[in-house]
């Protein structure tokens, strides 16, 4: 069996010392978990390693942390996986969990960040009237569509490595928002428009995450909890056409609209369109408020008025078919891997997405690859 | 001073049921456990929840598999009782929002599994208990005005007054490491099994026998506890579970050489024999040497259709993936018989009152018995609803009645002296990690699929000196702030205890009868063992071993096939 070692960061708030990096070095299996190792250390070198743990197979999802900068369980995370994250021959590093306060060592005030989420959005069902003497007859589908925000083990991974936390620490968060599809997706709940109208107004709620995909990197169980986040998106925005007072959805639609036309984001049309059209009197203010940079963007020629009012790039047909494709197709198609079966390549039940891997996808273009964008184009 | 009609202890599935009903009924209730509640190993369960809910099922058929199942070690009344109450159980579930997986006509869907007529076991993909617990969870976090809850409490003691009445308990804040008191007119534990006695087990690392020692302790009585069931489906290396929705949704078990093994052993039910069977013919095929080399044999899950698994299976998938390197979907998986779950706790009424006044017991930690000599897969979710409910409304109940009872003052100095005294322990002892892997080896060696009366003797020779051994272990951590090692030190107590009932009652069972086969006496005999076996303390010795009847309604004993 080779040799690991882990370098663990430990904190003991009774000290008095700052938390530090201590290494220990264990003979384990390569397929064995970063936790058996962290247990054999523990065992025979170290009992005052406070790590929680129970069930050892990712379900309990208590050993959330960060390895070698990588969130996740440390019970399904095999040590060849952690070491091959690092150079060769450096130790696997251990750490507790971001975005939530250290407690000691490995474990983390989950109640003070995570759970304090999980409740702000009245994570309980609110039945729909009248409750029936018998069960709630509900499509199957619709059952097997929850299961996947279900399968969420509160673990905080995704919350541990959320950069809009990061940014905002009020943000309501992945874990609590992909808990609040559960209820916004079952059909037994009375409160769909409620819900998504409070987390739409709120400014910490679903228009402040970023689509950054760390959340869907990290979570275990496959939860993918932005897709969530999106589906709430897509649910208040088309469905319940709820126009939020962050502009969200209108920012949103802009977008789309902004590449069915150019094929390429155009900014000067995303302000205006986010706020409803140059027009709108909604939009004038925010116009005149943002003269200031535009102004300074002209002057420092990152910027022509010419580039800000005409279109030079037009959608080539390709994107113009892709819109043209989801937009025929008689009812939206959501992802979900308790439908659709992520480890799928040939047979993955007609669902039109791009299949989660841990592996990047290999996806030949069918279309040509656009150049990439001029610097007053891009964000 | 926290102090409450009801107190729960552990906040698994039958401590939420307990809590929600207690609260419900209007008692002033506080739950407390080791761990956050969702993480408690209720979540573990996977397969699903039986109940007689479908227009052609009976709860009569229902408690008839069970009794047969129990190999009629089952208290008939008990088991009558969950079947009848059952199918309200699951609506109520449904109703307060857990996700059931739908037939196609909407309404609730069912599984076939192990040991039943018919299929009558509801379920959520294969995270059924993952489902319940949280949806429990989130009734908690609803009610939060009703029920206190403290989390990541670990409870060292309970209390009893002059009268020999539980009267609360003692608990450390893994947190800080403060103790404190907790008053309570009656007291509930729901802290589960000790499959943590057993190495390997399908159980968490917290299962650790708590609540049975701590009863155990104070006077209460343990039944069946040489009752101990082995899963048939658990993976080789760690004893992690393959759950028995597989073999419900259609998988084979095969032997080495390919064959469909179980037709010997189980004619009709096949792989969906009970589990004390198919685990015993999974280890005579092993043991005769029909098995692979690395002492199993083999499940093959692509008899299901992959769709199906995918959808409902998805766990297993992920298990097998991360824990096996298998795609379950296009290979056949090696399993064996792993330590999954204790029959036996302690014993309780069908309200879950024990022998000392005050105290109850529901779950895993209890013995009712609905599960007798084997438990039929599926329904041990079923009892810690059933019995935390009953549990918790009639501790409510009787709270109703009563003034809040005084605590005896000195006890919580002895704790704290005692712990003191632990966290002080000269090193040089054996390491807790070192006797804990011995206690599990040497139960899975001697006290498991199948026993002799030298292998239960030696056993149990070697766990009068590991009791010796633990109370002089070693500690590293001297801190407060979650000190896992003072923790560590108590739960091998609490297992070895466990263990020791374990191993008394085994003894003394001179016959084969559900999960205990002896093959020194390996024909079950209702002449003389159609009864079960009370283990309870005397003082450092070994247990006393009593004998009380199993009650028999209206199913008499008869051969058991499948």
């Amino acid at each position: 069996m080779p040799d690991y070692t882990l370098r663990i960061r430990r904190y003991n708030p009774e000290s008095g010392e700052a938390a530090y990096w201590e290494d220990h070095t264990v003979q384990m299996k390569s397929h064995s978990s970063v936790l058996e190792a962290i247990l054999e250390v523990k065992a025979k070198q170290d009992g005052s390693i406070g790590i929680r743990c129970s069930c050892r197979a990712a379900i309990c999802g208590s050993c959330g942390v960060r390895i070698n900068g990588k969130p996740g369980l440390a019970c399904n995370t095999h040590l060849q996986t952690a070491a091959a994250r690092g150079a060769e021959g450096t130790p696997i590093t251990v750490e507790p969990m971001g975005n939530m306060p250290v407690i000691r060592d490995l474990i983390v005030d989950m109640d003070a960040v995570h759970w304090k989420k999980i409740r702000r959005v009245t994570p309980w069902l609110i039945n729909k009237e009248p409750i029936p003497e018998r069960e709630y007859i509900v499509p199957h589908e619709n059952m097997v569509d929850v299961t996947q925000s279900m399968a969420c083990i509160q673990c905080g991974a995704c919350v541990s490595d959320c950069l809009s936390m990061e940014v905002d620490p009020g943000f309501i968060g992945p874990a609590a928002l992909a808990k609040a599809y559960r209820f916004v997706g079952d059909p037994r709940d009375a409160e769909h428009y409620e819900r998504l109208k409070d987390l739409s107004e709120d400014e910490h709620g679903i228009y402040d995450c970023t689509h950054c995909f760390n959340c869907i990197d990290a979570c275990p169980k496959g939860v993918a909890p932005m897709s969530q986040i999106m589906r709430l998106r897509r649910v208040a925005g088309s469905d319940f056409e709820i126009e939020d007072r962050n502009n969200g959805h209108r920012h949103e639609r802009a977008f789309v609209k902004n590449i069915k036309r150019n094929g390429l984001l155009h900014e000067a049309d995303l302000l205006p369109d986010s706020y409803g059209g140059k027009l709108h009197p909604r939009a004038v203010p925010e116009l005149m408020q943002s003269l200031p940079t535009v102004m300074k963007a002209v002057a420092r020629g990152k910027v022509t008025p010419a580039k800000a009012l005409l279109h030079e790039h037009k959608a080539p047909p390709e994107v113009k078919q892709i819109f043209k494709t989801i937009e025929a197709r008689p009812k939206r198609e959501e992802l979900n891997l308790y439908v659709s079966g992520y480890e799928d390549a040939e047979d993955n039940l007609d669902v039109a997405h791009v299949p989660h891997t841990d592996e990047p996808t290999p996806l030949a273009p069918t279309y040509p690859v656009p150049e990439p964008p001029t610097e007053s184009e891009s964000e | 001073m926290p102090s409450h009609d009801v107190l729960i202890i552990g906040a698994g599935l039958a401590g939420q049921r307990a809590a929600l009903a207690a609260g419900g009924a209007g008692a002033s209730v506080a739950i407390v456990s080791k761990v956050h509640p969702i993480r408690s190993h209720s979540v573990a369960a996977a397969g699903g929840i039986n109940a007689a809910l479908g227009p052609e099922d009976s709860w009569e058929s229902h408690a008839f598999d069970t009794v047969k199942g129990s190999d009629y070690l089952g208290d008939q009344d008990a088991i009558e009782i969950m079947c009848r109450e059952a199918p309200d159980e699951i609506l109520y579930l449904e109703h307060i929002g857990v996700t059931f997986h739908r037939s196609e006509t909407g309404h609730l869907g069912t599984r076939a599994f192990g040991g039943a007529s018919q299929a009558r076991t509801y379920y959520v993909a294969d995270i059924t208990g993952q489902a319940i617990l949280h949806v429990l969870y989130e009734q908690l976090m609803k009610h939060h005005e009703r029920v206190d809850r403290y989390e990541e409490w670990f409870t060292t003691d309970l209390l009893r007054d002059d009268h020999g009445h539980c009267v609360g308990a003692i608990c450390r804040n893994l947190r800080d490491g403060r103790l404190q008191v907790f008053d309570a007119k009656s007291v509930i534990l729901a802290s589960g099994g000790a499959g943590q006695a057993f190495k390997p087990t399908t159980n968490g690392l917290i299962v650790t026998g708590d609540g049975i020692a701590q009863a155990f302790r104070i006077g209460a009585k343990l039944m069946d506890m040489e009752m101990v069931q082995y899963h048939p489906t658990t993976l080789a290396e760690n004893g992690f579970l393959i759950t028995e929705g597989a073999r419900g949704e259609g998988a084979w078990l095969l032997n080495a050489a390919g064959e469909r093994f179980m037709e010997r052993y189980a004619p009709n039910k096949l792989d969906l024999a009970s589990r004390d069977v198919v685990s015993r013919a999974e280890q005579t095929e092993i043991n005769e040497g029909r098995g692979f080399p690395d002492g199993t044999v083999a499940l093959d899950i692509t008899k299901v259709p992959r769709k199906r698994t995918l959808e409902a299976l998805r766990e297993i998938v992920n298990i097998g993936r991360d824990f096996a390197g298998v795609d379950i979907t296009r290979e056949p998986i090696h399993i064996r018989p792993g330590m999954h779950y204790m029959m036996g706790g302690v014993k309780t009424d069908s309200f879950g009152e024990t022998n000392v006044p005050g105290l109850y017991a529901a779950g895993e930690v209890a013995c009712v018995s609905v599960h007798g000599g084997n438990r039929l897969g599926a329904n041990s979710l079923l009892d810690t609803l059933i019995f935390g409910r009953r549990a918790g409304e009639h501790a409510a109940a009787r709270a109703k009645g009563m003034p809040m009872p005084s605590t005896p003052g000195s006890k919580l100095a002895d704790v704290e002296a005692r712990i003191v005294a632990i966290i002080a322990r000269p090193s040089g002892g054996r390491r807790i990690a070192a006797i804990k892997d011995e206690l599990g080896t040497t139960m899975n060696r001697y006290c498991a699929v199948f026993r002799d009366a030298d292998g239960l003797a030696e056993a149990h020779e070697i766990i009068r000196r590991l009791k010796e051994e633990a109370p002089k272990a070693s500690i590293d951590d001297r801190g407060s702030v979650f000190n896992q090692d003072v923790i560590a030190a108590i739960e091998l107590g609490y297992m070895l205890d466990v263990a020791e009932g374990i191993l008394v009652a085994a003894q003394e069972r001179k016959e084969s009868r559900g999960a205990q086969f002896r093959t020194d006496f390996p024909e079950r005999n209702d002449a003389q063992w159609l009864k079960h076996i009370d283990v309870s303390v005397n003082g450092g010795d070994v247990p006393k071993v009593e004998f009380s009847p199993v009650t028999i309604t209206r199913w008499q004993p008869q051969e058991r096939t499948y």
